[in-house]
């Protein structure tokens, strides 16, 4: 019974070659097969990223950023007018979307637990979220240009808005959610109402997060294409104060401009395309880095 | 014990309080519930639109429209199917390679990846996923179709020129690179981004103990992923791939660039085709009168095939990320 | 007499004795709670003696913190939970619909088990009850935060820090930190529930010191699941069970000659 040799323990060391072949070879291939695969994804993000900064560093010039894009058939010509016009679209679209994008979310964590139209509304959004953003385009088409008499910088925004609203619904109710409810219970113990627990204590409480959802939001609308197809359009000029006849701006251009005939507009193309990409880029880490900074708190 | 019943101050006598605010607070609530149906209303006005849109369409062609494969705006005469075709296959193949690729990269994030490499890699997937479509288009286009056309389109076609099935659809008469398959491809880059983050996170959200177990009792990394991981995350795995297959659906943009955009049918993956997308990207601003309302009945068409798989990827997957 | 009964006694020798003549300022009269169709909470009738502390004591799930939070409606904020009775402060029941249940928060503050400063600066979180229902100057709001602070006996650690987040603070500053927001509204009545159990000893017997200079200002309801420390700072102690209350006095008289044998058990620590 305590005779320890006769129920003696293997002699032979535990190696991985006494596991069955076959094992190991299906296990090796996993890793060599997900690693290759990881690989072309960081290859072809290295690769597009190389294609912008060639193509586009090499159309990159001062008048790049003070001439307005050129007729067809002009020399020269730069993409300031677009550059300027993503920007007030962009600014456009967020400054709509966030307030209501963000009571939205607030009304989804605060007031409407366990409500019916609490989830109806969430499963709505979470399906405009992933909608395509060319359906947009034509549904603010037909609300905003005919009736406004033309393609115009409002009907851009609003359909960028539309794109922005549900990234934002969903960030904020997802922090607002990561707030204890114990803080809460101390506001209100307080007697303050539930207006100015939720604005004082809540919002300031799931700042960092709240904060991160909007500039990906931003980032997300700032490339966005399609919508603009239809609504604000692109051209050659700068903006007009009250927004109509369209309002330049990069996608649009890079997408006119790429195609083209004429080897100015393609080599705007690539330093439309490097500008805004790299801004979109920027942005991205920017908002990440700042919810790994609260996170971190 | 300091006597602090003697610093008998003017606040320990009854406060006098002001009455609270009382029409903020139901104003906020108002408002917060407004805001939230307008997502009701945006959602109903799409659909709504799309469909009175392309009514016309619709009662012109009758059922015909999603069968035809005519498309001619000098005779006036609609049919969706080469744009049916092309957006559904297209998004197909790109499932067909994306899905396994996505797979692939969340698997090793999660189970394969040193600590040290987990941040850049997970960066690298959010930057391929943050980069405009239109990128993706330009990408496509010039580096991309040069390349295919040469490396693949051209030896392929010589070599199974004359066969039966495969002489149809691998054979391109113009070796442009620019075609359904180098679509379909650019599309599978497209999803894969997202499909790989959202299985990583669900991934992630298994219980260690399973995995530990597994690993406990001698299985190789292969047999836990095969037998332990993807079963046990199988249907909102599922629901990740619809959710890209919604995605590959819709997009616009990056198809445009890369398809060539013909109004023809025809049976080769490399010839050019088009998505219901790319058709109404390239016509819409020129078109009226009926053909206005046929590319509105397109739109609906799309807005209803996403929608349904939408749907049916939220159901599958529960709400997973929870950073 | 157990050890656990011996060391209560001793340590009801330190507070000052019951007074029984003090008027009444919460009366609760025959009180029922429901958690949807559950009722937790049967016929509790209790008076709460002004500026004495009251300790209510029992096992887990007896209902002491579910009475707690019906004197503040703090209940209201979950649908599912309903309070049915009477409860009076200085006479007026605040269970009726008609009673402004923020204002009566004002002058019924809580102190929760976990600490939980508010993500603003230390004044801030002082400031904030104050700013609800008060205009104030900047000197008076000052005056006020400081006051508040120096009677949590915080001022001195926190004096030059004020603009710090109130997050950074240690548990037991924070906790002290949450009874100066409470008192900085100068309420009638403080809820204390379970104060100090997310803490470590010495920051409880910091509290501890706290709550007795407090009693001279406020009257003071205290849940705790320690009975010493119910003996300790309590002048009169409510033993609960399953939702009855079981046996109310002054504490020196609970601890030591207890009327209801069950009383003795749980003081005695045969159960819960």
């Amino acid at each position: 019974m305590n005779d320890i040799s006769r129920n003696a323990l293997p002699t032979q060391p535990l190696t991985w070659a006494r596991v069955r072949p076959g094992r190991r070879i299906a296990d090796r291939t996993l890793k060599v097969v997900c690693a290759l695969f990881t690989a072309l994804g960081a290859f072809v993000l290295g690769w597009i990223l190389l294609m912008l900064l060639y193509e586009g560093g090499s159309a990159l010039s001062l008048d790049v950023f003070t001439h307005v894009t050129p007729g067809p058939g002009t020399e020269g010509g730069g993409i300031a007018n677009a550059i300027v016009g993503s920007f007030i679209l962009t600014l456009l679209g967020i400054v709509v979307a966030t307030p209501v994008g963000v009571l939205a979310g607030t009304y989804l964590a605060e007031y409407g637990k366990g409500s019916k139209l609490a989830e109806v509304i969430r499963f709505v959004n979470d399906i405009l979220l992933a909608a395509p953003s060319i359906l947009i385009g034509l549904f603010v088409y037909t609300l905003m240009v005919p009736p406004l008499g033309g393609y115009s910088g409002w009907a851009g925004g609003v359909a960028l808005a539309i794109i922005a609203v549900p990234v934002i619904v969903r960030t904020t109710e997802d922090m607002l959610r990561l707030v204890p409810g114990s803080l809460r219970e101390a506001g209100a113990a307080l007697g303050a109402p539930m207006s100015t627990v939720i604005v004082h204590i809540s919002w300031r409480a799931a700042r960092a997060g709240m904060v991160t959802g909007i500039l990906l939001a931003t980032a997300r609308i700032a490339g966005e294409t399609a919508p603009l197809l239809f609504t604000a359009l692109n051209n050659n000029f700068w903006f007009r104060p009250d927004l109509m006849g369209g309002v330049s701006n990069l996608p649009v251009m890079i997408y006119q401009f790429a195609l083209a005939p004429y080897e100015n507009w393609r080599s705007l193309a690539w330093a439309g395309a490097l500008v805004i990409t790299l801004s979109i880029l920027a942005l991205s880490v920017v908002a990440r880095l700042l919810l790994k900074k609260d996170h971190a708190r | 014990m300091v006597a602090l019943s003697e610093r008998m101050s003017l606040s320990t006598m009854q406060t006098i309080r002001r009455a609270p605010k009382t029409t903020f607070d139901p104003l906020f609530r108002w408002a917060s519930v407004a805001s939230a149906l307008l997502v009701l209303l945006v959602l109903a006005g799409i659909l709504g639109s799309m469909v009175y849109g392309g009514w016309p369409a619709f009662r012109e062609f009758g059922f015909g429209f999603i069968t035809s494969s005519v498309w001619s705006v000098g005779k006036g005469e609609f049919g969706a199917w080469v744009a049916i075709a092309g957006t559904l296959t297209s998004a197909l193949i790109a499932l067909v390679i994306g899905v396994p690729i996505s797979i692939g990269i969340a698997i090793f994030l999660t189970q394969l990846c040193p600590p040290w490499l987990k941040r850049p890699v997970s960066t690298t997937v959010e930057l391929l996923a943050a980069v405009p479509s239109i990128i993706y288009g330009m990408w496509g286009l010039f580096v991309f179709a040069p390349l295919f056309a040469r490396y693949v389109q051209v030896p392929v076609s010589s070599l199974v020129e004359g066969m039966p099935i495969l002489g149809t659809i691998l054979y391109a008469r113009v070796p442009s690179g620019v075609g359904l398959l180098t679509a379909g491809i650019i599309l599978a880059i497209m999803i894969i981004p997202f499909i790989a983050s959202i299985t990583r996170d669900i991934l992630d959200q298994i219980p260690t103990i399973l995995r530990e177990s597994a690993y406990g009792i001698g299985c190789t990394t292969w047999e836990v992923v095969r037998h332990v991981l993807l079963p046990q995350a199988g249907v909102s795995i599922i629901g990740a791939v619809m959710l890209g297959l919604g995605r590959a659906l819709g997009e616009t943009m990056a198809v445009t660039f890369v398809i060539g955009n013909a109004n023809r049918l025809s049976l080769s993956l490399f010839d050019p085709s088009s998505t219901i997308a790319s058709r109404i990207a390239n016509e819409f601003n020129e078109a009226s009168d009926l053909h206005f309302n046929a590319l509105l009945a397109l739109g609906c068409i799309l807005f209803l095939v996403t929608f349904a798989v939408l749907v049916l990827a939220r159901l599958l997957i529960a709400r997973v990320r929870n950073r | 007499m157990t050890s656990i009964a011996v060391t209560a006694s001793r340590a009801i020798g330190n507070a000052p004795a019951a007074n029984p003549t003090a008027p009444v300022r919460i009366a609760v009269r025959n009180l029922d709670f429901f958690y949807g169709d559950f009722r937790s909470l049967k016929d509790i009738s209790l008076d709460f003696y002004d500026r004495q502390v009251t300790a209510l004591i029992g096992p887990s799930g007896c209902g002491k913190s579910t009475l707690l939070r019906t004197f503040n409606r703090i209940y209201s904020l979950y649908p599912e939970q309903r309070a049915k009775g009477e409860i009076l402060l200085d006479g007026q029941n605040v269970l009726s619909p008609s009673v402004d249940v923020n204002e009566l928060r004002a002058r019924v503050g809580m102190v929760f088990q976990k600490p939980t400063p508010f993500p603003m600066s230390i004044y801030d979180n002082i400031a904030f009850g104050i700013r609800l229902y008060e205009r104030l100057s900047r000197a008076e709001l000052d005056e006020r935060v400081e006051e508040a602070l120096r009677k949590a006996a915080l001022w001195d650690e926190v004096k030059d820090k004020l603009r710090q987040s109130g997050m950074g603070l240690s548990g037991g500053q924070q906790q002290r930190l949450c009874i100066a927001r409470t008192i900085a509204q100068n309420p009638e009545v403080i809820l204390l529930d379970e104060p100090t159990s997310a803490l470590d000893p010495i920051s409880t017997g910091k509290i501890e010191e706290l709550i007795e200079q407090l009693r001279t200002e406020f009257t003071i309801v205290i849940v705790t699941h320690n009975m010493q420390q119910a003996a300790r700072i309590s002048q009169f102690t409510a033993f609960m069970y399953l939702g009855e209350l079981v046996e109310f006095g002054p504490t020196g008289k609970m601890f030591m000659t207890p009327n209801k044998k069950q009383t003795q058990d749980y003081i005695t620590g045969r159960f819960g």
